[in-house]
């Protein structure tokens, strides 16, 4: 059996509530987040940012800023180097915009001042001579012939005739023929739907603190999703080597896949570099939902066909989504995930990337799949109230299990969906009944996960304690998780463990804290990492009892001899090997650096009872249950967290969040007043079903959580708001007034 | 613009600061009296994780200016353990994992705090409606429902 596949064992630990080893600190105001630390002699930098949704900029005068008491340096984009690698252009542009401006709130200058009334001040001094250019901001005007163009030569060869130059990428996947499949069908519906542009809206606003020395040595502390990502991107905008820029990570105000980027980093670095003074940059919420974030926004065209007993005979979508300015690659994944849930024969999907004057596409929880599955689960419920049938019993019959060819290719190893539906049926939820003007809906949701670079030190102390460090900026309670499989597999107390998270000095590269990868990935490495201090405590203890390695076990956090042959001797605990480790060989440690494969995919089902108020249009949710298969819950508590904030995050999408652009292409909703997110009250307690169908690919079974759950909330309210109300929307979210318009009122 | 100086009493302890006329007391907590649990997450009252009391009255402390401290009782979260002594609300958080990534959490344990000093035994319904300014995007608010209420137990002795 290869090292990394699932064994099935007893746990100890793995699966407890413990509590979580920053909690206090979280709790008393102490922890260091990105805004909280301060350098001597600190700067206060601001960016001063486009009015326009595109323009470009024919000169920037800084002279009178530069002349400002009190202002030590100015940038624009004339002071970065200019980058002839596409990718990594296009994140410094976003960064400060080079010749044009390519929505509204890019940046186009910056000051380091002595405070923050003086930055403020030399921002108003700049003066930019602004070209004002046509610009678009729907994907479906862009992706029209004659729309404004958003960026010159970045447009996909061959445009097909009807599409414009703002497309930038094209991808297909699927197999079968579906027009064959439709042949078969006793019903075929074709719908269009449309999705708003989110914003992940983290609490935290980006902080950046940047301090570049004369001898070309510079540190950066940041709140981010990846620190070595961090400063993969900032050496290359800096023209730095990665030794010398060290970069930490601090405690995270949330992300959700919006802060695996750069947007002021490179920018308190350069005005660090040019005033020789530490710099430091907070965004204001204003500049959070202007210039960083949002989620591509959508049109989407699906066609399934169906028999009358509920077998789906084939499936289509087409889907455009637009990045806003920059190539955006979401679109693929969308694709890839729209069928993910069913097992068919007949089924192909289509993606377009298009061009916006909006805001360059961060991650956003499972990005692409939302969307798309929203449209998809829609129609799939359109046609089960068409013949009548039950929706859990239609996804049964067509779900994806072990040894379904995927609608995106591989073909799927132990999944959990089946067992999930069975769940959902059997649940009380489901059955329970409904008032009059109440609805209920469910949909199915999915996410690949992922693994990738993961690297884990593990130090057995003299005293018998251990410290793990890791390299992945703990959003959501991931410390008490990496301790737990650390404890779990070294046989010790989870109260003996102290897992730190790594500068970029002192371990080796991990990749960003985003496609559910940490739980699965580092607590791989980090299992492997034990595994590796084991073997050698293993020898250690050989060497006291004077027996070959070999003939050592470890069991129950202890050396024992291998079996009656080894000799008799008792059991030699951690903390016994590690108290006489100086004479034995020097300190011990395990670690382990691996390039993760195997994380299993997520899929999960929502049931929501909804009632639409005919009057005002409002949406209430009224009792909501999430079933996830979590391969095996390492600490349930932070899996059920995982699955509740994910679903109210889709709640909020499906019913209220969206960005909002006028005419004249500037964002019209760039604040938490105006951009509604779900408060308290707005909410009924989001119950959990964990399921745990072991993951082949690790080996305690887990499966990364973050991401399924924001998926099924959208198609599962406007199921139940059809149900609720007789009206089916295409349009997301499904905000007051565009209830009262579909009610005819 | 001349600054403005301030007596105060934050935590029960006494406090003198010098501030700009227009600088919020959120801004002088963090920046000048390195108070950092108060948090920053919109500048405009919308969120609630710069939530302190101010005689007793919850505010949004980016709403006050430094000015109107003078004279004041201000509460923050740095005092609201008891030194090593957690206060029930902070133990309740961590043991109901009612915290992700801890951002909002500051605001909402000084905002649940003030709630149960005037109402011991709140509905989960009053529990949401005090909440409602302070927004938390990670957890669904769900386990803090949960949280603040075992507290509230624990605290009436129940
Ligand atoms: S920072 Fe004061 S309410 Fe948001
Ligand atoms: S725990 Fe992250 S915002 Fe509440």
């Amino acid at each position: 059996m290869a090292f990394d596949e699932y064994q099935k064992r007893d746990f100890k630990q793995v699966g407890t509530r413990v509590r979580r080893p920053d909690g206090v600190d979280k709790v008393t105001g102490r922890a260091m987040y990105g805004a909280d630390a301060t350098a001597p002699g600190m700067l206060v930098g601001r960016i001063l940012r486009s009015p326009h949704a595109h323009a470009r900029i024919k000169s920037i005068d800084t002279s009178a800023a530069e002349a400002l008491k009190g202002v030590k340096a100015v940038l624009t984009g004339a002071d970065l180097p200019v980058q002839d690698e596409d990718f990594i252009r296009d994140v410094q542009d976003n960064c400060m915009a080079r010749n044009k401006a390519l929505y509204d709130g890019h940046a186009v200058a910056a000051v380091a001042a002595v405070d923050a009334a003086t930055a403020r001040a030399a921002l108003k001094l700049i003066k930019v001579d602004y070209e004002v250019l046509p610009h678009v901001t729907d994907v479906d005007v862009a992706i029209k012939p004659g729309a404004a163009v958003v960026q010159d030569g970045r447009t996909l060869e061959n445009v097909p005739a009807g599409m414009s130059e703002n497309l930038t990428s094209h991808c297909e996947f699927g197999h079968g023929d579906p027009e064959a499949g439709f042949a078969r069908a006793d019903k075929i519906i074709a719908r269009s739907f449309r999705t708003a542009a989110t914003h992940q809206g983290y609490i935290e606003p980006h902080a950046a603190l940047a301090n570049v020395t004369s001898d070309g040595k510079a540190e950066l502390w940041c709140c981010t999703q990846g620190q070595f990502y961090v400063r993969t991107l900032c050496a290359a905008i800096m023209g730095m080597e990665a030794s010398q820029l060290r970069v930490t990570a601090s405690e995270i105000g949330g992300g959700f896949g919006g802060k695996t980027t750069v947007f002021i980093e490179p920018v308190a670095l350069a005005l660090s570099r040019k005033a020789g003074r530490p710099v430091k940059i907070v965004m204001t919420r204003d500049e959070v939902f202007r210039a960083t974030g949002p989620t591509v926004h959508t049109s989407m065209d699906i066609r399934i066909g169906m028999t009358k007993d509920g077998k789906i005979t084939a499936a289509e979508a087409h889907l455009r989504y637009s990045g806003g300015a920059f190539p955006c690659g979401t679109v693929d994944m969308g694709a890839q995930a729209a069928f993910a849930a069913y097992d068919l024969e007949h089924v192909r999907t289509y993606g377009w990337n298009v061009l916006t004057n909006r805001p360059k596409e961060a991650a956003y929880r499972a990005p692409g799949a939302p969307q798309a599955i929203y449209a998809v689960e829609s129609v799939v419920d359109e046609l089960c109230q068409h013949f009548g049938l039950d929706p859990i019993e239609v996804r049964l019959k067509n779900a994806a299990k072990k040894g379904t060819k995927s609608s995106y290719g591989p073909t799927f190893p132990d999944i959990g969906l089946v067992a999930i539906l069975e769940a959902a049926k059997a649940h009380p939820h489901y059955s329970a009944p409904l008032a009059p003007g109440q609805g209920r809906g469910i949909s199915c949701g999915f996410w690949f996960n992922f693994g990738g670079n993961s690297c884990v030190s593990m130090n057995i102390n003299t005293d018998g304690t251990v410290g793990v460090t890791e390299g992945n900026p703990d959003i959501g309670g991931s410390r008490a998780s990496i301790s737990l499989m650390a404890a779990e597999e070294l046989g010790i107390d989870y109260d003996r463990v102290r897992t730190i998270v790594a500068d970029t000095s002192s371990l080796g590269y991990n990749d960003v804290t985003d496609g559910s990868r940490v739980t699965f990935a580092v607590g791989l490495a980090t299992i492997k990492a034990a595994r590796d201090a084991i073997r050698v405590m293993r020898g250690r203890a050989a060497k006291i009892w004077g027996i070959e390695e070999e003939a050592v076990d470890w069991k129950d956090g202890a050396a024992i001899p291998a079996g009656p042959n080894a000799g008799k001797f008792p059991p030699m605990t951690l903390a016994e090997i590690a108290a006489v480790s100086f004479e034995t060989g020097g300190p011990i440690a395990g670690h382990h650096e691996v390039n993760v494969d195997g994380a299993g995919v997520s899929f999960g089902v929502h049931i929501v009872d909804v009632e639409v108020d005919k009057e005002t249009g409002a949406t209430k949710v009224l009792r909501y249950t999430v079933f996830q298969d979590a391969g095996k819950a390492v600490h349930p508590s932070y899996v059920e967290g995982q699955m509740q904030g994910g679903a109210v995050q889709g709640i909020g999408w499906a019913l209220n969040e969206e960005y909002i652009y006028g005419a004249d292409g500037r964002l019209q909703n760039p604040g938490f007043l105006d951009y509604r997110v779900p408060v308290a009250s707005d909410l009924p307690m989001i119950d959990t079903v964990i399921l745990e169908i072991p993951n082949p690919g690790h080996p305690y079974g887990v499966r990364g959580v973050g991401e399924t759950g924001i998926v099924p909330p959208l198609a599962a309210i406007s199921n139940a708001v059809s149900r609720s109300a007789g009206i089916r929307l295409s349009e997301l979210p499904m905000s007051p007034p565009r209830v009262l318009r579909a009610l005819g009122g | 613009m001349k600054s403005i100086p301030v007596s105060t009493t934050i935590n029960g302890d006494p406090y003198e600061f010098l501030c700009a006329p227009d600088e919020t007391l959120l801004d002088v907590l963090r920046n000048r009296l390195n108070l950092t649990g108060a948090k920053e997450g919109c500048g405009t009252g919308d969120c609630g994780a710069c939530s302190v009391t101010l005689n007793g009255r919850l505010v949004c402390s980016c709403l006050v200016l430094g000015a109107e401290a003078e004279g004041a009782e201000i509460a923050t979260i740095e005092g609201m353990a008891d030194g090593d002594e957690l206060h029930p609300l902070q133990r309740q958080f961590i043991d109901h994992a009612a915290l992700q990534c801890g951002v909002c959490t500051p605001g909402i344990l000084v905002a649940a705090k003030s709630l149960l000093e005037r109402n011991p035994d709140p509905t989960d319904e009053e529990v949401r409606y005090w909440l409602a300014g302070n927004l938390c995007r990670c957890t669904g608010y769900d386990k803090i429902i949960r949280a603040v209420q075992a507290a509230a137990a624990e605290m009436r002795g129940a």
